[in-house]
């Protein structure tokens, strides 16, 4: 299988390597269009800032790109945020794949913003979460978050519920790092893998 | 919910591991990326590596090492010590580091967190403070690894540093740091209410009560600690299951 993770001016890409080879899988990394639509599956990952993530895409024609791949393909963090239809991080208009749209977390009573840390994932529904089970522990790092839409196929509660998932035909989005989430995200990545 | 987060901190010098408290006798103890991996097996929800060697001609022993670690362990990790500039954390984040650490050199030179957000965003800025409480009753802010004592007041400079860009505050009493008599509670409380990021209380864990008192007293996000671990006087899957048995919220 051709596995491919797109390269662009986010971080946390090479973790998303990393947790594939720990799992047995290997990924090419890159930007070039040719190798992105020829893979079987293609993981569009993250983190940073939305205008100039979603202008870099705009730059190397990845935007349009991304949106006409037709295999699985698997935002995350950022990459989930791009996916969506707009942002509030500095008023950007996204992929809109998804038709959520990603908030600001507002504190109603001394949350810290971004959140950082351990929470739950639960309402799961998709293959992608076979064998993980309702409220496992995911690792979250983000000061913005997709509401709850028809698409969202996993939910978290940090100040009030979000969409820690979405799912629209070939497109998945995670808001976590299953990269960094122990066993649990080890199992995600490999549903993608496999059960997709 | 978000839960508070047990951090085991690894010392490492010349690529090894280091036990010892208050840097001296200091003992090897092993390889920090099968340590580094058994703490996240055991349940540890992120790790922090302290370059204690820390000089020049070291720091490529120290990528080297980050990169060994990032294909080993399954939960996120920090590396602080030392590190100086925009293009160190370069390095150390191209070779799988989630967040770095900065202390002696952010103070020092305070824009250096202003560029590192610029550059890395604050999510992986971490603000290491080594505090000492003077017999005045104020705590100040100690440099060089506690060596070198300023006039500059935590949470002065706590305040400063999250205003500059640091997306979390790793708090060190000197006081406490290796008595294993508890956490420092009123200047994590301090921090941990009047900062808008997370706040990890570090120095004098030596029981389970501690954790629960970091978290509950000194509304702490995260707690460090590491002899405690390394000499496998607690265990962290039991300091878990003894935090959820007391309502604290932990993964478990």
């Amino acid at each position: 299988m051709k596995l491919t993770i797109i390269k662009y001016n986010a971080g946390n890409i090479q973790s998303v390597l990393y947790a594939l080879e720990r799992i047995g899988m290997e990924a090419v990394v890159t930007d070039d269009h040719q190798l992105i639509r020829e893979a079987d599956k293609v993981i569009f990952p993250g983190v940073g800032e939305a205008s100039s993530a979603m202008k870099y895409l705009k730059e190397r024609g990845l935007d349009t790109l991304i949106k006409s791949l037709q295999q699985p393909v698997l935002g995350i963090c950022l990459g989930m945020q791009l996916m969506c239809k707009y942002s509030e991080e500095n008023n950007t208009d996204c992929l809109g794949i998804f038709d959520e749209q990603v908030r600001k977390f507002v504190p109603q009573n001394g949350e810290k913003v971004p959140q950082i840390g351990w929470n739950n994932i639960y309402d799961l529904k998709s293959p992608l979460f076979s064998n993980v089970a309702e409220e496992s522990y995911c690792y979250f790092v983000h000061g913005y978050a997709a509401s709850l839409g028809e698409h969202t196929i996993g939910t978290t509660n940090y100040i009030q519920p979000y969409s820690s998932a979405l799912h629209k035909d070939n497109f998945y989005g995670v808001q976590f790092h299953p990269e960094k989430s122990a066993t649990v995200g080890e199992q995600i990545i490999k549903n993608f893998c496999t059960n997709i | 919910m978000l839960t508070k987060r047990i951090i085991p901190c690894l010392d490492i010098k010349d690529g090894r591991t280091v036990k010892g408290t208050n840097f001296v006798d200091l003992r090897d103890a092993g390889d920090p990326v099968e340590l580094g991996a058994l703490y996240a097996k055991e349940g540890a929800d992120e790790l922090v590596f302290l370059d204690i060697t820390a000089t020049v001609e070291k720091r490529k022993t120290l990528s080297e090492l980050v990169n060994r670690i990032a294909h080993h362990v399954n939960i996120p990790f920090t590396v602080g010590g030392g590190i100086s500039s925009v293009d160190d954390v370069s390095v150390l984040l191209q070779n799988g580091a989630d967040k770095i650490s900065v202390n002696t050199a952010a103070f020092k030179r305070p824009e250096l967190i202003v560029e590192l957000e610029k550059e890395f965003g604050s999510q992986c800025v971490v603000l290491a403070i080594d505090t000492r409480q003077e017999e005045d009753g104020e705590w100040y802010v100690y440099l060089n690894g506690g060596r070198t004592k300023t006039d500059m007041k935590c949470l002065d400079w706590a305040k400063k540093g999250v205003d500059n860009g640091a997306g979390e505050i790793l708090l060190t009493s000197m006081n406490h740091d290796g008595t294993k008599q508890g956490f420092a509670l009123d200047i994590t409380r301090t921090l941990a209410t009047q900062l808008p990021v997370p706040v990890i209380a570090s120095g004098g864990g030596g029981t389970m009560d501690h954790f629960i008192d970091a978290f509950e007293k000194g509304m702490a996000d995260a707690a460090l600690a590491a002899s405690i671990f390394h000499f496998k006087e607690i265990a962290i899957p039991d300091l878990k299951a003894y935090l959820k048995d007391k309502n604290i919220e932990v993964r478990v």
